[in-house]
This record gives C-alpha cells, sequence and structure tokens, in this order.
C-alpha cells in the first residue's frame, strides 16, 4: 500500500505529438493518497481509462513520472507493481473451476497452500459464490464471472492497490448496488488504495472518498462529493454532477451583485473583475418559484417521483428548478429567486473564487 | 440464438437438396449398385452379395493400404497441429508484415494439388532438385524413387508444407478474437508464458482447432493427387494410399464391383471418424453458448 | 527479445514456404539442358522459351481458359444454392435439420476417388461428358457443403432482430434478402466464393476424369508433358508457376478476410 503520485504526466497515443489536442491525457500533477478510495468520473473518451492503464503500468506515459510512494514505477512492469486491476468485462479462465480462478493470482506468487485455501473462503464469501467454487467458470452468467473477477482482484492482501475499469457496467442494477456497498465495507476493513472509473455520477458519489472528475484529458476537479455538489471547479462538473445539472446563466458579475436581463442577483460574497465569458451558476434544489425575483417562463414540469423539475427559460436561456414534494407550482409563478450564497461565479468555464476566500 | 420452428424452411434448402442429389446420390447408388453385383458387361448384373466386401475385407492389399493410409493421417496431424499453433503463435499481429506474412502463407493453399506435386518433384529429385541436391551434398543417400523412407519423407514434408499454413491461420484467427483485457489481466495475476498459453489462448483456439483437425483429417484421408504425381504411389506400394488404391483399382484393372465395395467401406470409415468430430465439434459449440 | 524469436521463427518458416517456389519459378525460366546437365542456384540465361511455348500453344493455354471457366460456374452455381440453404439452417428449426446438414458435410468429406467413376458414367449418359457444366456441377459436391457451412457462420453472427425489422418494415423475404441481409454478410460471402474457387482450382482427379479435349483443366494438361526427348522441365515448371498466378491474385483481393475465413466465420 503506498501513496500515488503523478508528476508532470502527459500521454499521447501519436508518436510526435504536436500540439496539446494530440495528447489524451494533458499534464497533470497529483497526488493520491495511502487508502483512500478514489472515483475517476468523466463522459466516455475523457482519458480515464488511459490513466488507470497508465497508473496499472499497462501504458507508459509519453511524459513525466509515476511514483508509488517514493518510488519510481514509471518504467516499471505492471508485475513489478504489485497491483490489481479488475476489467470492464469479464477475464476468467475459462477452462479453470471458480476457486482456481480465484488462486490463480496467488499461485503464480508461489504463495502457501494452506494461506491460499483460507484466503479463497474469505473471497468466495465476500462476492457470495461458497457454493459455485468447484463449478467450472465456463458457462457462468456474465453477473458471475465479473464477481470472479472483483474476487481476483481482491484476493491479494498486500496489493499497492486496486483498480477498478468500470466494473459494474455488465452486472444486473440490483447487484450492482449490493457489490458497490460491498466494495465500500472492504475499503473500510482493509484499507486498500482503490482507483474506481467509472461514467456513472451515482457509483462514483456513492463509491468514493474523492471524487476525480476528467474532461477532455485533464483532471478538472479532485474532491469530495459534497466539494462538487456545492462548489463545482468547471462548468462540466456542474453540468455533469447533478439531475438536472447546474443551470449556468450568462451574466456581468460586479462586487457582491450578478447583473442579467436587467435585474440584479446577490451573490453572496464579492469578486473582483472578471474576463472572458462570464456565466453564473446555481443547482436547480436552490431555485425557489416564488412571487418575486426574476422573470422566467415555465416551459414544462416532469414528475420524477421524489420531487419535480421546472423547466423554464430566463431571457432565452434555459433554467431548471426542483420543486420538492408537497409543493405546488404557484399559480402564477413566473418568478424564480436563488438562495443566497449558492452562486457560483465562472470565466471561461473555470469558477471564480470570491474575494477573501 | 433462439431459432424458429418452421418446416417452410425446407423450401430453402430444396436447391441444395437437388443439386446434391444429382451430384451424390446417383453417384453414390451406381457405385452401391457395383458393390453388390457382377458384371461381364453389356449392362448385365448378376447379384454378387457381399462377395465383394468379403473379398475386400479379407484383402491384404486393403488392410496394408488402410495402414499406410492411418499412418500417414496420423504423422501429419501429429506435425501439423503443434507447429501451426507455434506459427500462429508467433505471427506479427497488425501492420504491414501481418498482412504480407498472411498472403505468403496462403500461397501453397492456392496451388493446385498436381502443381504442388511437380513443385515438390523438382524440388525434391537428385538429379535436379534443390532438396535432392543439398542432402546429397551433405552425404545424406536420399533417393525418394528408391527408398521407401525417403518416399515417405518426402511426402510427409510436402504435406506439411502444402497444409501447415491452414492450421496457422485458423488458430490465428482464433487468437485475434481474443480481447487484450485477458492478456493484461494474465499480466497482472502475474501468469508464465505458458499459463497465459494454456489457460487463455489454449481455450479460445479449441473451437477453431478442431475444425482444423477436422479438415486436416478428412482431406488427408483421402489424399491422392499430390503423392500420386511425386511417387506414384511407389516406390512398391509403400507410398500408396487409399485413394490411389482405389484409382488404380477401378480406373486402371477395371475391377469394378472389388474398388466399388471398397469404396463404400473407405467413405463409411471417414464418415464414422468425421461424425465422432462433428458430435464433439456441435457439443462444444452447445456449452460455450449456453 | 519475444519480438525476436518470433521474426525467427517466421523467416525460417517462410523460407521453407517460399524455396520450393523459388525453385520452381527459377527453373520456368531456365533452358532443359541447364536444368539436366548442370545446377545452378540461378538460371544462368533466363530464357522466356518455356513460356512461350504455353502461351502460343492453344492446347496449353485452352487449359487455363477451361479452368477459369468451370471453376467460375462452379462458384456461381455453389453460392446460388449454398446461400438460401445456410439462412434457412442459421434461423429456422425445422424437421431434420441435424440430419440434413450433417448428411451436407458428408458430402464434404467423400474421397473424389469414390466418386470419379460413377461421375464418368453418369455424365456420360447424359451426355454432359467433356463440358464445362459437367466438371463445375461435380465440384459442387464438395464446394456446395463447404459454402453452406461458412455462410451458416456467418449468418449466425447477425441477429435476428434486423430480419424481424425489416419483415414489419413491410419487405418480402426476397427483397429482404438481397437488400438487407446479403451485404451484411457481405465478408462471408466472399470468404465462401473465395473456399469454392480454391477447391475447385486445386483439384486434379475430378476434372481429369470428365474432360478430355474441349473442357480439358490446366491441371490435367499439365500431367502430359512427357515429349519425344523426355520431360519437358522447364515447360512443366512455367506451367506450375502460371498456375500459381490467379490463386495469388485471388489472396491478395480477400487478404484482410483470410484469417477469418479461414476459420469460416466462427470465432
Amino acid at each position: 500500500m503506498s501513496r500515488i503520485t503523478l508528476s508532470k504526466l502527459a500521454h499521447s497515443y501519436l508518436p510526435n505529438p504536436k500540439g496539446e489536442d494530440d495528447f489524451a491525457l494533458k499534464e497533470m500533477d497529483h497526488v493520491w493518497q495511502d487508502g483512500g478510495a478514489y472515483a475517476l468520473l468523466g463522459a466516455s473518451g475523457c482519458g480515464k481509462t488511459t490513466l488507470l492503464n497508465i497508473i496499472s503500468g499497462l501504458v507508459r506515459p509519453s511524459q513525466g513520472r509515476v511514483l508509488f510512494g517514493d518510488q519510481d514505477v514509471t518504467d516499471a512492469a505492471t508485475t513489478e507493481r504489485n497491483i490489481a486491476q479488475v476489467f470492464q468485462f469479464p477475464v476468467v479462465y475459462d477452462t479453470m473451476t471458480v476457486r482456481q480462478n480465484l488462486a490463480f493470482p496467488l499461485r503464480n506468487r508461489g504463495m502457501d497452500a494452506g494461506y491460499i485455501a483460507r484466503r479463497i473462503d474469505q473471497i468466495a464469501a465476500m462476492i457470495g459464490m461458497e457454493a459455485m467454487l468447484d463449478r467450472k467458470a465456463l458457462g457462468l452468467t456474465a453477473d458471475a464471472k465479473q464477481k470472479i473477477s472483483l474476487g481476483r482482484g481482491m484476493v491479494r492482501e498486500d496489493v499497492n492497490a486496486i483498480l477498478f475499469d468500470e466494473p459494474l457496467t455488465v452486472i444486473d442494477p440490483h447487484m450492482k448496488w449490493e457489490l458497490r456497498t460491498q466494495l465500500k465495507s472492504l475499503h473500510r476493513e482493509f484499507g486498500h488504495t482503490m482507483i474506481y472509473v467509472t461514467h456513472d455520477q451515482t457509483e462514483a458519489l456513492t463509491f468514493a472518498d474523492k471524487v476525480v472528475v476528467m474532461y477532455d484529458g485533464r483532471v478538472v476537479q479532485m474532491g469530495t462529493p459534497e466539494e462538487l455538489f456545492e462548489t463545482p471547479a468547471h462548468t462540466f462538473v456542474g453540468y455533469f454532477i447533478g439531475s438536472p445539472g447546474m443551470n449556468l446563466l450568462d451574466a456581468e458579475v460586479m462586487g457582491a451583485e450578478a447583473r442579467l436581463q436587467g435585474a440584479t442577483v446577490p451573490l453572496g460574497a464579492a469578486y473582483g473583475p472578471t474576463t472572458g465569458r462570464t456565466q453564473i451558476g446555481i443547482r436547480p434544489e436552490y431555485v425557489t418559484l416564488s412571487d418575486e425575483g426574476l422573470p422566467v417562463t415555465v416551459r414544462r414540469v416532469e414528475d420524477v417521483g421524489r420531487h419535480r423539475i421546472v423547466r423554464a427559460e430566463l431571457g432565452g436561456q434555459p433554467l431548471n428548478a426542483i420543486l420538492p414534494e408537497g409543493k405546488t407550482l404557484p399559480a402564477d409563478g413566473t418568478r424564480v429567486s436563488f438562495a443566497s450564497g449558492k452562486v457560483n461565479v465562472y470565466a471561461n468555464d473555470w469558477r471564480v473564487a470570491p474575494k477573501g476566500a | 440464438m433462439d431459432k424458429t420452428q418452421n418446416n417452410k424452411a425446407w423450401f430453402l434448402v430444396l436447391p441444395v437438396l437437388v443439386l446434391v442429389a444429382f451430384s451424390a446420390v446417383l453417384p453414390l447408388m451406381t457405385v452401391v449398385n457395383y458393390a453388390f453385383n457382377d458384371t461381364f458387361g453389356q449392362n448385365e448384373f448378376f447379384w454378387a452379395s457381399l462377395d465383394w466386401f468379403e473379398e475386400m475385407v479379407t484383402s491384404d492389399r486393403l488392410r496394408d493400404a488402410l495402414g499406410r493410409q492411418t499412418l500417414f493421417s496420423a504423422i501429419i496431424l501429429a506435425i501439423e497441429v503443434p507447429l501451426g499453433i507455434f506459427i500462429a503463435l508467433n505471427m506479427p499481429k497488425k501492420g504491414f508484415w501481418a498482412s504480407l506474412v498472411l498472403i505468403l502463407m496462403a500461397l501453397p493453399l492456392l496451388i493446385p494439388f498436381n502443381v504442388v506435386g511437380t513443385i515438390w518433384q523438382i524440388f525434391g529429385r537428385v538429379d535436379i532438385g534443390l532438396l535432392g541436391r543439398a542432402l546429397a551434398a551433405m552425404g545424406i543417400d536420399y533417393n525418394y524413387t528408391n527408398d521407401p523412407l525417403d518416399a515417405w519423407f518426402t511426402v510427409i514434408i510436402m504435406d506439411v508444407w502444402h497444409w501447415t499454413s491452414l492450421v496457422a491461420l485458423l488458430c490465428y484467427a482464433g487468437l485475434q478474437s481474443i480481447p487484450q483485457a485477458y492478456y493484461q489481466a494474465a499480466r497482472i495475476d502475474q501468469a508464465t508464458r505458458w499459463s497465459v498459453f494454456r489457460y487463455i489462448e489454449l481455450p479460445k483456439m479449441k473451437g477453431v482447432l478442431l475444425i482444423a483437425v477436422l479438415l486436416r483429417f478428412m482431406d488427408s484421408f483421402m489424399i491422392y493427387t499430390e503423392p500420386f504425381v511425386v511417387t506414384g504411389g511407389g516406390p512398391g506400394n509403400s507410398t500408396t494410399f487409399l485413394s490411389i488404391d482405389l484409382a488404380k483399382m477401378a480406373t486402371g484393372q477395371f475391377d469394378l464391383g472389388p474398388a466399388a465395395a471398397f469404396s463404400l467401406m473407405y467413405f463409411l470409415v471417414i464418415l464414422l471418424i468425421s461424425w465422432v468430430f462433428f458430435t464433439v465439434m456441435t457439443n462444444l459449440d452447445r456449452e460455450e453458448n449456453r | 527479445m519475444r519480438i525476436k524469436t518470433s521474426a525467427i521463427v517466421m523467416t525460417l518458416y517462410l523460407l521453407f514456404l517460399l524455396v520450393p517456389i523459388y525453385w520452381l519459378i527459377t527453373m520456368s525460366l531456365k533452358t532443359n539442358t541447364e536444368i539436366t546437365s548442370t545446377f545452378s542456384l540461378f538460371p544462368q540465361s533466363i530464357t522466356f522459351r518455356n513460356y512461350g511455348v504455353i502461351l502460343t500453344d492453344p492446347s496449353w493455354y485452352m487449359g487455363y481458359v477451361n479452368s477459369m471457366i468451370y471453376v467460375t460456374m462452379n462458384v456461381v452455381i455453389s453460392l446460388t444454392v449454398a446461400l438460401p440453404a445456410a439462412y434457412a439452417f442459421s434461423r429456422y428449426n425445422f424437421m431434420g435439420d441435424k440430419h440434413l446438414f450433417f448428411w451436407l458435410l458428408t458430402n464434404r468429406m467423400a474421397p473424389p476417388a469414390v466418386f470419379a467413376l460413377p461421375f464418368f458414367q453418369l455424365y456420360s449418359s447424359v451426355g454432359l461428358f467433356d463440358t464445362h457444366i459437367a466438371i463445375a456441377l461435380a465440384h459442387t459436391l464438395f464446394n456446395v457443403p463447404l459454402a453452406v457451412w461458412i455462410l451458416e457462420g456467418f449468418m449466425r453472427g447477425v441477429p435476428k432482430e434486423i430480419d424481424e425489422t425489416a419483415y414489419i418494415d413491410g419487405y418480402s423475404f426476397g427483397r429482404f434478402f438481397i437488400k438487407i441481409f446479403m451485404p451484411l454478410i457481405a465478408s462471408g460471402i466472399g470468404v465462401a466464393a473465395f473456399f469454392a474457387f480454391m477447391f475447385s482450382w486445386v483439384e486434379l482427379l475430378l476434372s481429369r476424369t470428365l474432360a478430355t479435349v474441349n473442357a480439358k483443366s490446366i491441371a490435367a494438361t499439365m500431367t502430359r508433358t512427357v515429349s519425344a526427348s523426355g520431360m519437358d522441365w522447364g515447360v512443366l515448371a512455367a506451367a506450375g508457376v502460371l498456375t500459381i498466378v490467379p490463386g495469388a491474385l485471388v489472396i491478395y483481393f480477400v487478404r484482410n478476410y483470410i484469417a477469418k475465413g479461414f476459420a469460416l466465420g466462427r470465432v
């Protein structure tokens, strides 16, 4: 187990990258704490898997170093890094039994037979496959196969990190939830560093202590689920996290007020002058429909069960608001107000910190 | 895939049935007719019951040819299958070299059988052949027209030359279908090269390997042209395989009755062995699709 | 290190494959006196006489023409009947389907030697002896089962929902099959055609038995090169080289499908 440091790391799949666009991963510096549970979140093709493969050693970065603890492992082969990885699609050895599958990584490392037997029993209990241990892996369902892959990933106790590459894609929804909870409790129990790649925000937010959001080859924010929700560092984070995502409105920011559509919105803090495209961001959860405030046109109301989503327009820009259960849409509810202190300011998509913060 | 029950599908297979009936059933009936009758020409037939079969079963000639045939098929399978797998594992995976290697390897497969024979005849002869000359220069007494062992060596190496690529290409296709993740997982699990082969590559090649063995078995068991061109079945009868013997009997000596009985038994042997292969193969298919 | 050993293995194997072919080619460029009297790795003086003999003598070059004709006919016939049958096997269960499929395959297993004589009699009696169509039909014996087998493998890879959607959209079976289904398995059809071509092109026994003059194949022509002055090795070698050329061309066109094709769509 060790801390993972990415130093000036960048990667391009082209032999001679010209500009920044040629890089699948743009230069980054990050430290992943020992024993942390990280989720790597982003849309398809944002570089999540590339980053994961660089950490596991399947891909060698074109620039920068990877450090495990104080040891430079940039040029170390996968086997020397002592990590475990679970892939998106189940990788099981068809001709082996479930037991042999689970024992494979231990046997290859010449572990003692008694220890292997004990460890297999533990893991089998964990993934709920005690009854199937002596069955051939061939012919099991995709669910069961993926559970074996997960088990094989966790069977070694001394690994530096366990990497998961969207491991629950092929699993049934109810099973997904159960396995995720199990991973979480495993993490608490054994304290392995875990890195979990996903494009599903629920998965990321429930699994991880820290979520790393990637966008276009960059890590745009690394923070707790709460930080991602309250203070998204980039408009992409605001848009990607939450359902629906954060409202973004073009505005002019002057001191502690924003001006849009001829009205003023209090920001709760003072900001310095901004450059480039300036937007304010407000979560739909913090938008209240009321009798006073900014004038909007309601387009439609969607009932999603627990609450309703009001799709509206504010001066030609879309605006969503969440109407909590039990509340009704005011008869003349054509105005909205924003909860104070919940408005973020963005210049050229990056969050601007308020003065004195 | 779930298939629907539909007996109208017979209409779709009708053209095949008509064609195959014409090109297989009718001739086969002629063979059966000969096998059970005797003729003195003029299309007069006499019922000969199982005489021809008895004669064939008890004849040393058939038994010897069958023995040689089995030995030949066993040897070439024992060489071509492991060699084919080995070559497939070493083939380049992609890029220019991969296409070039593929094209060159497929080349022997598209050469008419008798030209294959001609190539090896020209190549192996002691007077004009590169191989023959080279072996002679190394002091090896090699002459496939006189020495049965040399003749066998030539015929076997010719078959290996001709068909190993088929096995290799089949295995290569099987290997290509293995997702990269398997190799990555194996690296993480610290599997040895042998384990990767034994637990990942071999299981994935199993299906295509069975096809390879089936095709190679059938074709080697029917081999006629190549050894006929090179050795003519000689020296003596040492490379007279079943088909060569049959053709000698039927067209050379015009012993139609025995030849027909021979044909039928020959066909049945192939059928029996192929049926075993086929059953194993469909069972495997089912297991994998379960 | 691994890359290196595999390169060595492949080089050795390709050498093993190519040296005999090289020998055939050099021989085709040598004069008969050079072949029999001296021994040299390269032709001392390159001669095209051997090729000249073949390309000017109708009894030689008609062999190629005849082979081409019956091979083409065979490919067309084999595919035309195999396509609907393969579709039936890949999509439907019907009475006796398993047995029928196996019975078809048995024809691929039938030794040509078994059929040579009955074919001769059958085609003589219906007046087809020594015609291209006779050889083409005879070769369907092993090509149709193989084509059905290959095509069935490829068709199984096409989801059934495609058929159902097309029928819902109001396509008739024929229009669906030609307009939608066939393009989807185009590579399978190419592979099946390749195999039909290959096995028809390389076969000697049946084509020799079923033709004497008018439809005599190049393979059969090559078996008579003994002239008054003994073996005409040079011409034999040149004829051999010329029979490799069509095969090489075909391989070049299907090179991207070769590996998958040899697995008969079953990987």
